[in-house]
Parts: C-alpha cells; sequence; structure tokens
C-alpha cells in the first residue's frame, strides 16, 4: 500500500513547486541576495524518500534542500523567512537557502559543497546503528560522485554495514535514456553511476524520477530494507532537468506554471512544451490519476488552489518577518550550556 | 599519582568510554600512544570493542562521519593519527564541524573531537611535522586544545568527550607522550579556558603552549640556574578558547614577554598572543615582545636541518636574555 493517497500525493509535489516558483519571483524582485537553487521537476523524489521515512530517521541534503525539506514537513514560512534572510527563519538569517536546516525534523546539517553531506550522513547513519534504530537518507546530485567524499563515504557505509539510503538525483539525463541506457553525467567517466558503488558491494538501484509512483514503490522498498539491516543502499534517479535550471539563474520558461497544461492546454514556450510532454514528474502523475479516475481536473484545481494559499501567506509571512538586528551575527558562534 | 601524558590520554578515553555511552571511538590505530599506554587501553577494547570502530583510510569522510553522528545525538572521537592528516581531512573539520552550530541558528550543536599527533618529532620532514593550531585557530566554531602536561592532557581530552557541548580540535604531540606529571584524580581540573602558571618569576614571562610548555620550564630553570633571571611560564593549555587575562597579568607583573611558539613564526599563535600585548598590554611592557617561533619554512628531514629550526629550551632562553637587554 502506497503511504501516500493520491491526493497527498498531488499536494506535496505542488508545494515543493509552487514554493520555487515564489521563491524565483522573490528573487527576481530583489526580496533576497544571493545565488539559489530551486528544485522543480524533482518533486516526486524528495516525496516519496520522505514518505518512507519515520520521525526518528535523519536527512541530509545540500544548496538544493528546499524540495527535501518542504516533503520532510518543514514549514514553509519559516523556510521561505530564512531564505529572505529574516529573524524569523528557521536560522535567525544565518543560514540563507544553503544551509536550511530543521533539527526537530531529523535534518540537522545541510552542506553546501558538492559531496560534503556524504560523509556527515554516514554520521547520522552511525548514529542510528547505535540507538539501535532508524536510517538516514542522504540527498545529492551526480556531481558529488565527481568528489573524494563520495568515495570515502561509500567505503565507510559498506565497512559498517550502515543503515543509509544514498540517493543520487541525476538531473542530467535526456528523457530516452532515463529508463534504460547509455549516457554521460556530468563529466563522470563512468558508463553508469551504479557501477561506481557497485564496485564498494553497495546495492543499487535505478529509477524513472519523472514517475512517481515508481519512485514511491522504490523507496519503500529501498527504506525498508535498510531498516531491516541489510546495510547501505544506493539509488540513482533519473531526471530530466527543468529547462528553467539551464541558466545561471533559474528563470520561468513560459511563466508559472499551469494546471491546465496537464488538460491539455499547451505553454507558450518550445522547450517547457517539450518537457512538459516527456518529463515533467507532476504533469506526468496528474495526467496518469485522471486517465485512472483518481482524481480529476476539479480535485486536482482545488489541491492547487489550497497549496497557492499556503504559499502566498508563506511570502507573506516572510516579507513581514523583520531582518535580524545586527548583534544577532554574534549569537550561536558556541553551544551554550556545558561549553568551555 | 603520577602518569605519562600517553597514559592520561589512555585514562581519558577509558573513563569516557565506561562514563558515556555515547562516546565512539572512530579509528582504530590508538593515537600513537607508547606501549604502557597501549596496554592501559587493552581492557577498553574488549569491554567496548562495539563502540571502537576500525576505520579505512579515509579521513575525510571519517571526519564527517564524526561530525554527523555527534550531530545526530553520539560523542565520537575521531582519532586523525599523525596531525598533518588533517589537512585530508580539512573540508569537513573546517567547513562543516566549525560552522554547523552557527548555520543552523544553534539548532544542532557538533560535540566531536578530532584528536591529532602533531608536531615537529625528529625525521617527520615537510609532510608529518605540522602544527595546525595557528592556522585552525583562524575558524570560528572549533576549540583548540594545546595541552603540554599530562595532567592536561588527560582532563583536557576527558573534558572534550564528556562535557563539551562544541567541536574540538585535540593537539597531541609526539615528544610529550613521555613527559610525567602528578594527578589527583578526585581534585576538579582548572576550568576550560584558562591557562596554567607553570611556574612563578619575577622578571620575565615565557608563553607557550603543547611542546613549548616543557622546553620553556627548562628555558627557566636555565635562565635562574645560570642568570639568576627568574622567569615565570605561562601554559595556554587551550589556543580556543585562548586566555588572554592571564598572560595580561603575568606581563602586567613581569613587565617582559617571550613567546615560544612551534608554529611558523609568520600569523602563528605567538603572533596572536603579541598582538593582544600590543593592544591591551602595551603599558605593562618595558621592552618589545619577542617572538621564539619557527622560521617561515617548511620542516627538512635530516637532523641538523631540523635542528636548525627547532625551537628549544636554548633558543627560549636566549629570547628571555635578549628581552632582559642581557
Amino acid at each position: 500500500m502506497p503511504k501516500l493517497t493520491v491526493a497527498e500525493r498531488v499536494t506535496a509535489m505542488l508545494r515543493i513547486r509552487r514554493f520555487e516558483e515564489q521563491c524565483i519571483r522573490l528573487s527576481k524582485e530583489g526580496q533576497f541576495p544571493g545565488h539559489y537553487h530551486v528544485y522543480i521537476g524533482q518533486e516526486p523524489t524528495a516525496v516519496a524518500a520522505c514518505a518512507a521515512l519515520a520521525a526518528e530517521d535523519f536527512v541530509f541534503s545540500t544548496w538544493r534542500n528546499h524540495g527535501h525539506l518542504l516533503a520532510r514537513g518543514a514549514a514553509a514560512d519559516r523556510m521561505m523567512a530564512e531564505i529572505l534572510g529574516k529573524a524569523g527563519g528557521y536560522a535567525g538569517g544565518r543560514s540563507g537557502t544553503l544551509h536550511l536546516s530543521v533539527r526537530e525534523l531529523g535534518v540537522p546539517a545541510t552542506s553546501a559543497l558538492v559531496g560534503a553531506s556524504l560523509p556527515l550522513a554516514t554520521g547520522g547513519a552511525l548514529a542510528c546503528k547505535r540507538r539501535g534504530s532508524g536510517v538516514t537518507v542522504v540527498f545529492f546530485g551526480d556531481a558529488a560522485l565527481e568528489e573524494g567524499a563520495f568515495y570515502e563515504a561509500m567505503i565507510i557505509a559498506a565497512v559498517w554495514k550502515l543503515p543509509i539510503l544514498f540517493v543520487c538525483e541525476n538531473n542530467s539525463i535526456p528523457p530516452a535514456q532515463r529508463k534504460r541506457g547509455q549516457y554521460t553525467s556530468s563529466t563522470l567517466p563512468a558508463a553508469r553511476l551504479a557501477d561506481v558503488p557497485q564496485s564498494l558491494q553497495i546495492a543499487t538501484e535505478v529509477v524513472d524520477g519523472a514517475d512517481a509512483d515508481a519512485l514511491a514503490g522504490c523507496f519503500e522498498r529501498l527504506v525498508a530494507e535498510v531498516r531491516s539491516g541489510g546495510g547501505p543502499r544506493f539509488v540513482e534517479v533519473r531526471c530530466t532537468r527543468w529547462p528553467g535550471n539551464f541558466p545561471l539563474w533559474p528563470e520561468l520558461p513560459g511563466g508559472e506554471w499551469q494546471l491546465a497544461w496537464a488538460y491539455g492546454q499547451q505553454p507558450d514556450h518550445a522547450d517547457m512544451a517539450a518537457w512538459l510532454q516527456q518529463s515533467d514528474p507532476v504533469l506526468l502523475y496528474l495526467r496518469k490519476q485522471a486517465a485512472a479516475g483518481a482524481l480529476d481536473r476539479a480535485q486536482a484545481e482545488a489541491i492547487d488552489a489550497s497549496v497557492r494559499a499556503e504559499m502566498t501567506a508563506a511570502v507573506r509571512f516572510a516579507l513581514d518577518s523583520p531582518l535580524p538586528a545586527a548583534n544577532e551575527a554574534y549569537e550561536h558562534v558556541w553551544a551554550q550550556g556545558r561549553q568551555a | 599519582m603520577k602518569i605519562t601524558f600517553a597514559e592520561g590520554l589512555a585514562k581519558a578515553i577509558y573513563e569516557s568510554l565506561a562514563a558515556d555511552p555515547r562516546v565512539v571511538l572512530i579509528g582504530s590505530g590508538f593515537m600513537g600512544l607508547n606501549v604502557a599506554a597501549r596496554q592501559m587501553l587493552e581492557p577498553a577494547l574488549r569491554e567496548f570493542s562495539d563502540r571502537i570502530l576500525v576505520t579505512p583510510v579515509s579521513e575525510l569522510a571519517l571526519a564527517g562521519a564524526g561530525i554527523g553522528a555527534a550531530a545526530c545525538g553520539q560523542r565520537p572521537v575521531v582519532d586523525l593519527s599523525t596531525g598533518s592528516f588533517i589537512f585530508q581531512a580539512f573540508a569537513q573539520v573546517a567547513n562543516e564541524a566549525a560552522n554547523i552550530h552557527y548555520m543552523s541558528g544553534g539548532q544542532t550543536s557538533v560535540p566531536v573531537t578530532f584528536y591529532s599527533l602533531a608536531g615537529m618529532r625528529g625525521a617527520g620532514a615537510s609532510q608529518h611535522s605540522h602544527r595546525t593550531q595557528a592556522m585552525l585557530g583562524q575558524v570560528p566554531g572549533l576549540q583548540i586544545f594545546t595541552p603540554g602536561g599530562a595532567e592536561d592532557a588527560y582532563g583536557l581530552l576527558k573534558w572534550a568527550l564528556l562535557e563539551s557541548q562544541n567541536p574540538t580540535v585535540f593537539i597531541s604531540h609526539s615528544l610529550l607522550l613521555g613527559e610525567t606529571a602528578e594527578l589527583d584524580p578526585g581534585a576538579p581540573m582548572l576550568p576550560v579556558g584558562k591557562a596554567r602558571i607553570r611556574r612563578t618569576g619575577r622578571d620575565v614571562s615565557i608563553i607557550a603552549s603543547s611542546i613549548m610548555v616543557p622546553r620553556a620550564l627548562a628555558a627557566a630553570q636555565a635562565l635562574e640556574r645560570e642568570h639568576g633571571v627568574s622567569a615565570e611560564v605561562v601554559d595556554l593549555r587551550t589556543i580556543v578558547p585562548l586566555d588572554r587575562q592571564t598572560v595580561l597579568q603575568s606581563v602586567a607583573r613581569t613587565g617582559r614577554a617571550v613567546i615560544a611558539d612551534e608554529c611558523h613564526r609568520s600569523f602563528g599563535v605567538a603572533a596572536e598572543i603579541a598582538a593582544t600585548l600590543a593592544e591591551d598590554g602595551l603599558a605593562s611592557l618595558k621592552a618589545p615582545v619577542i617572538r621564539v617561533a619557527v622560521p617561515d619554512v617548511p620542516i627538512p628531514f635530516s637532523p641538523p636541518l631540523e635542528a636548525e629550526l627547532t625551537v628549544t629550551a636554548e633558543k627560549i632562553a636566549a629570547g628571555a636574555l635578549r628581552v632582559l637587554g642581557r
């Protein structure tokens, strides 16, 4: 049995998509400085992975963390306030988008360095193993395989038989190669990413990142295997990059994503039209559920309206939240209590 | 009881493992301990074998595993072995451990200890002789412990493993392992962040840490014996936190300062102490401060070349005579 109903899965995916659209808008308005990374086009991965987790489990993420945190249950308003550098954010404005973490949700430390989350996550898995329960999931992109940290973390996970699931979100895949075939990834000279962990005796899976149902089944099974003491697992999620992520700064090709696109309307943007037809996991899922009679357009519109309302309120909260007082810069260098 | 520096470390590890089930030892090389200290650890190896992890040669991920486990409720100590090897782990130590508490806005604490056996140890040459305390001192969020005596090796390591809420780089020294000190296990430790006046004196303050402490004491004895100079020796114990107050008070009494430091001369621990004296202690100084530090060159292999660069008791004593105008 899937852990999420169709309506819940659509809600979770749309929360991420609508949140990210607001980020792009706020950035273009100059509401926050600096670069940022959005999760549009990869929504069902975070949703499926987090649906398979329990409250005691740990999640480690990267600079592209918004989707992971929302799927884990983080509050959109406090996330948005953090991205805007406001006092009401989860870290009081110290982290911004890059290092968003929510300790109480088991997301203790988010690194914005390529590959750096993997060693940290082995520590999370070590903590799970020590206490005798829980698993750790770590998300990263395909470029992480080009870092030494990846290789070292794999070794440790294999040697210590850690309860960890490595989730490689490979967002460099052309549509035809998501399900099978040779491909290249960034600049890694491995024919298949899974060859690398396999050489260290880590069991691997490959799953289509545009197929929300396949992802749900895959993550439920892999997390269960890891939870039952099967040792580490590696899954490559093959995603096709959303056209808005090709420019240096995210753009909204064809404007805000329209629910009507799932029901026959065409966007006024050729790249976007091609991506929607072949690779948009939210659109493909909505069409599939409509065809199956599980969720019709009216129901989807109602979900979207409520998600949009949530994000409008989150943006309002973030904009209304004050900037931190300057002397806040000095707080939280050291943990209090029994510190030196 | 009299213990060696190495025995103090072994005792701290054993007692910490016994006291708190969250203490995990990542590394099985046991910190370059000598034979006696390894024997002290034998019971720990048997009793706590499930908390002593055999490690591949993967310093970066081992450091990260220690940090991640600490962020998730454990209290690991990561044995990075030779001090220079911390460079293999630098990205995790400097960019993850030090930043996580701050970046999370205080949500997550990282009570991990990185143990490194550092220093110019004889024949270590350029790649096995580093003293990393000064460069790590540029990373806010890291505690840096540099004990110069056996009682502090025991006390500071045990405090890091059982009490600290922050990441600690524990910088041990190959040539300190055999140094002995009296230890009263029942007595409370001098608080972390307080320097220790190892020897009181009137004429000059010698500021030292780590291996510089026994050498500064030897220099002070020679100065007394051969020149009638009364030298005070301040053992910093920890570089971060740095007890500037005790240094300033000592120099206020003596009026003169020699800073002995095994870091390279430029941007070293000595430079920070000298800056502190210039900013807050200038009125006390009867003469310019003198740094006795390692010249700014890599450490060579050949014994006479290494000796040329080594900060010895004789060089410290010579520095004291210079600051006294003698």
